[in-house]
C-alpha cells in the first residue's frame, strides 16, 4: 500500500502541491486526472522519490520511505516523451534495470524475451530506439518499466504523444498487462474519457489539490466538489447560479424548472454536462434561449458554444446540427441530470445517481 | 541561367583552394625554384623538404611536442567541461546565467594578455617548458568553449532520461558514464574538435611557455632562417604537414558539427 501523508511540494515561492493525503492499494489501477500544471507529474515524482516533499511523509508497505533514494525504491516510470537509452539496443534497454539489479544473464534473457513477446516488439530487439516508430519506442519504454517486478508503476500520460490508432491499441492492452500483478499502478491523464475507460480509482487534481478521490465511476457520476466535476468533464461542464424555493428551481429568473423533491430550499450552483444539453426538445427538458457563438460539427457529433443570460454554455449532441454563428437559438437542457452544489462547491445532489456523497 | 549555377561555387572553391594549392606545390619545389621563377607546377619535383622534416629531430620533435600538449589539453578541457556543462544544463543556482556568460568572456581577452603572468607563474613553480604548461594555459580558453558547446547538447537531452536511469537503479556516476556520455557523444566530438583546433593553431602562448623540450612546430617554423636566407621549400612542407591533423579531425566530426550548428552552439 502506498500512502501519501499530508505531503506538500513548494519550489521557491510557488506551491506545486498543497498538503495532500492519498492511499493506493496493492493491485489497484489509480488514475490522476487533471489538466496540464494540475500537479500530476510533480505528484508522481514525489511518489517515485525523484523529488523530496517539502512537508509530509510517504509510506510504502508500512515503511516510511520519504527520504529513501529513488534507486533504493522498487519503482518504474513511463513518460509521455518516449524515453529510451539512445545508445543501447532495444534488448539492452529492456534488460537495463535487470542488469543493474544484478539478475543473472540467463534469467535476463528469459524475461526480456517474454516481455518483448508481450509488448510485440520481439522483431526489433537488435535495433536502436531511434530506428523504431513512436508506438514501438513507447512499447520499449513500457517493457523496461514492466520487466522488473516493481512495487509501484507510474505512467505519466504514456499515450499522449501517440496517434489515435496506436493510442486505442495500447489502451486496450494496458489493463491486461497489470492484471495479475500485486503492484500499485498510477496513471496520469488529461482526458476524462481515458479515466472512464480504465475504471479503477481516480484522483481529480486541480492546481495542486485533490478535488476528489474515489472509484472512477463514483467520481464521475457524483463528484464530491464542483472542481472535481470540472476536472472530470470534457467539454467543460456548464455551471449556473440558481435559487430553489418551493417546487421550482430558478436561474436568476431566466429559466426555471421543477425542483427535485429531496432538495432543501436555498442557493446552489448547478453543474450540467454538455451532453445533457441538446438542440432537440425531449420530454421534460428545459428550453434555454441563447446566441450561437461557434458550432463545431464533426462527422457524428455537434459541439455548440452559445451564450445565454450572460454565461457561456456548451452543448454536445449526436448527429449533425448546423447553426450559424450569431443566430438566436433554443437548446434543451435535461435538468434532471444536473448536479446541485452548494455555493462553496460541495455536492448536494447528483442528477446521475440521485444522491449526494 | 540554370547552367551557370555551378559557376559561383566553383569560383569560391578555387579561391579557397588557391593558397593551399600554392603551399603544397611550394613544398615540392626547391627553394631556388621558388625564388627564381614563377611556376604553376613544381618543375624539379623533390621530396627533399619532407625528408629533412622526417629525419631531423629538431623538426619532427616539433610535431610530437605539439601533438602531445594538444592531446593533453583536449582531454583535460573536455573532462573538466563535462561535469560543468551538466551542472549548467540540469541545475538552477544563484547566478548560474551570469556565471555561464562570464565563462565565455574568458575567450574575449587576447592570449597576449595572459602570456606574461603564465610565463612568470610557470617559471616560479617549475613547469616552464613542459607540455603540461601549454596544455594548462590553453584550458583557460578551451574549457569555456567546451562548456558552452556541451551545455547545448546536454540541454537537448530530456531530463526524463536522467530520471529513468535513476528509477532503473543507476547511481549518478554510473548513469553519467554509461548512459549520458554515450548519448551526447556527438557533442563531445564537436567540443574536442574545437579544443583541438584552438590549441593546435595557437602560437603565442605555446611559444612563450616553451624553450627547447616542449617547443611546438609553429615555433620551430619561425626559426628556419639559415645562412642562405629562408628555406622556403622546407617551410612550405612543414606548413603542409601542419594542416593534415586538422583535416583528419574535421573528417571525423564533420557530421556532428552540422548538429552543433543546428543547436546554435558552434
Amino acid at each position: 500500500m502506498l500512502e501519501l501523508k499530508n505531503i506538500a511540494k513548494r519550489v521557491g515561492a510557488e506551491t506545486h502541491i498543497h498538503p495532500t493525503s492519498l492511499e493506493f492499494k496493492p493491485g489497484s489501477f489509480n488514475i490522476l486526472l487533471g489538466t496540464t500544471l494540475a500537479g500530476k507529474t510533480t505528484l508522481m515524482q514525489l511518489m517515485a522519490g525523484l523529488e523530496k516533499p517539502t512537508a509530509g511523509e510517504i509510506w510504502f508497505g508500512g515503511v516510511d520511505v520519504t527520504g529513501v533514494a529513488v534507486q533504493k525504491r522498487n519503482v518504474s516510470m513511463v513518460y509521455q516523451q518516449f524515453i529510451n537509452y539512445p545508445n543501447m539496443s532495444v534488448y539492452d534497454n529492456i534488460a537495463s534495470p535487470l542488469r543493474v539489479g544484478g539478475v543473472d544473464s540467463a534469467e535476463i534473457k528469459r524475461r526480456v524475451g517474454a516481455m518483448a513477446e508481450l509488448m510485440r516488439i520481439s522483431a526489433m530487439l537488435d535495433r536502436r530506439p531511434s530506428e523504431l516508430s513512436g508506438g514501438q519506442q513507447q512499447r520499449t519504454a513500457m517493457a523496461r518499466a514492466l520487466v522488473k517486478d516493481s512495487d509501484l508503476i507510474l505512467l505519466d500520460e504514456p499515450l499522449a504523444n501517440l496517434d489515435f490508432k496506436l493510442r486505442e491499441e495500447l489502451r486496450d492492452e494496458l489493463p491486461k498487462l497489470f492484471g495479475t500483478r500485486e503492484c500499485v499502478v498510477v496513471y496520469a491523464t488529461t482526458e476524462p474519457t481515458e479515466a472512464l475507460l480504465f475504471g479503477g480509482v481516480t484522483a481529480a487534481l486541480h492546481e495542486g489539490r485533490v478535488a476528489d478521490f474515489g472509484p472512477t465511476g463514483d467520481v464521475y457520476r457524483q463528484p464530491a466538489t464542483l472542481t472535481g466535476a470540472q476536472v472530470f468533464s470534457e467539454p467543460p461542464i456548464n455551471t449556473v447560479k440558481v435559487n430553489k424555493s418551493g417546487d421550482r428551481v430558478s436561474a436568476d429568473g431566466n429559466v426555471n424548472w421543477a425542483a427535485p423533491a429531496d432538495l432543501p430550499d436555498g442557493d446552489y450552483i448547478v453543474g450540467i454536462r454538455a451532453h445533457h444539453i441538446v438542440p432537440v426538445e425531449t420530454p421534460g427538458s428545459v428550453p434555454i434561449d441563447g446566441t450561437i457563438k461557434i458550432a463545431e460539427l464533426s462527422g457524428s457529433e455537434s459541439m455548440v458554444h452559445f451564450d445565454a443570460f450572460g454565461s457561456d454554455w456548451v452543448s454536445l449532441s449526436h448527429g449533425v446540427h448546423p447553426f450559424d454563428a450569431g443566430a438566436a437559438a433554443t437548446l434543451y437542457a435535461d435538468m434532471s441530470a444536473c448536479f446541485y452544489f452548494t455555493p462553496d462547491g460541495k455536492l448536494v445532489r447528483s442528477g446521475e445517481t440521485g444522491g449526494g456523497r | 541561367m540554370r547552367r551557370l549555377t555551378w559557376l559561383v561555387p566553383t569560383i569560391y572553391i578555387l579561391f579557397l583552394m588557391l593558397p593551399i594549392y600554392w603551399l603544397v606545390s611550394m613544398s615540392f619545389k626547391t627553394t631556388n625554384e621558388i625564388l627564381g621563377s614563377f611556376t604553376l607546377f613544381p618543375q624539379s619535383f623533390t621530396l627533399e623538404n619532407y625528408r629533412v622534416i622526417f629525419t631531423d629531430p629538431t623538426w619532427y620533435n616539433g610535431y610530437i611536442n605539439s601533438l602531445i600538449y594538444v592531446s593533453i589539453n583536449t582531454v583535460l578541457s573536455v573532462c573538466i567541461a563535462l561535469p560543468a556543462a551538466y551542472a549548467f544544463s540540469r541545475y538552477r543556482f544563484l547566478g548560474d546565467k551570469h556565471l555561464f556568460f562570464w565563462l565565455l568572456t574568458n575567450r574575449m581577452a587576447p592570449a597576449a594578455v595572459f602570456a606574461l603572468p603564465f610565463f612568470q607563474l610557470y617559471s616560479a613553480i617549475g613547469i616552464f617548458d613542459t607540455h603540461l604548461a601549454v596544455a594548462l594555459a590553453h584550458t583557460l580558453f578551451n574549457v569555456p568553449l567546451a562548456v558552452w558547446i556541451l551545455e547545448g547538447f546536454m540541454s537537448g537531452v530530456p531530463k526524463q532520461l536522467d530520471e529513468t536511469a535513476y528509477i532503473d537503479g543507476y547511481s549518478f556516476p554510473n548513469f553519467f558514464v554509461r548512459i549520458f556520455v554515450p548519448t551526447i557523444a556527438a557533442g563531445i566530438g564537436v567540443a574536442a574538435f574545437f579544443c583541438f583546433m584552438f590549441s593546435w593553431v595557437e602560437l603565442l602562448l605555446a611559444k612563450t611557455l616553451t624553450a627547447v623540450a616542449a617547443k611546438p612546430i609553429a615555433a620551430t617554423m619561425t626559426k628556419t632562417a639559415s645562412s642562405s636566407g629562408y628555406e622556403l621549400g622546407l617551410l612550405a612542407a612543414a606548413g603542409t604537414l601542419t594542416i593534415i591533423p586538422g583535416a583528419i579531425v574535421i573528417y571525423f566530426v564533420r557530421n556532428y558539427i552540422a548538429k552543433g550548428f543546428a543547436l546554435g552552439r558552434v
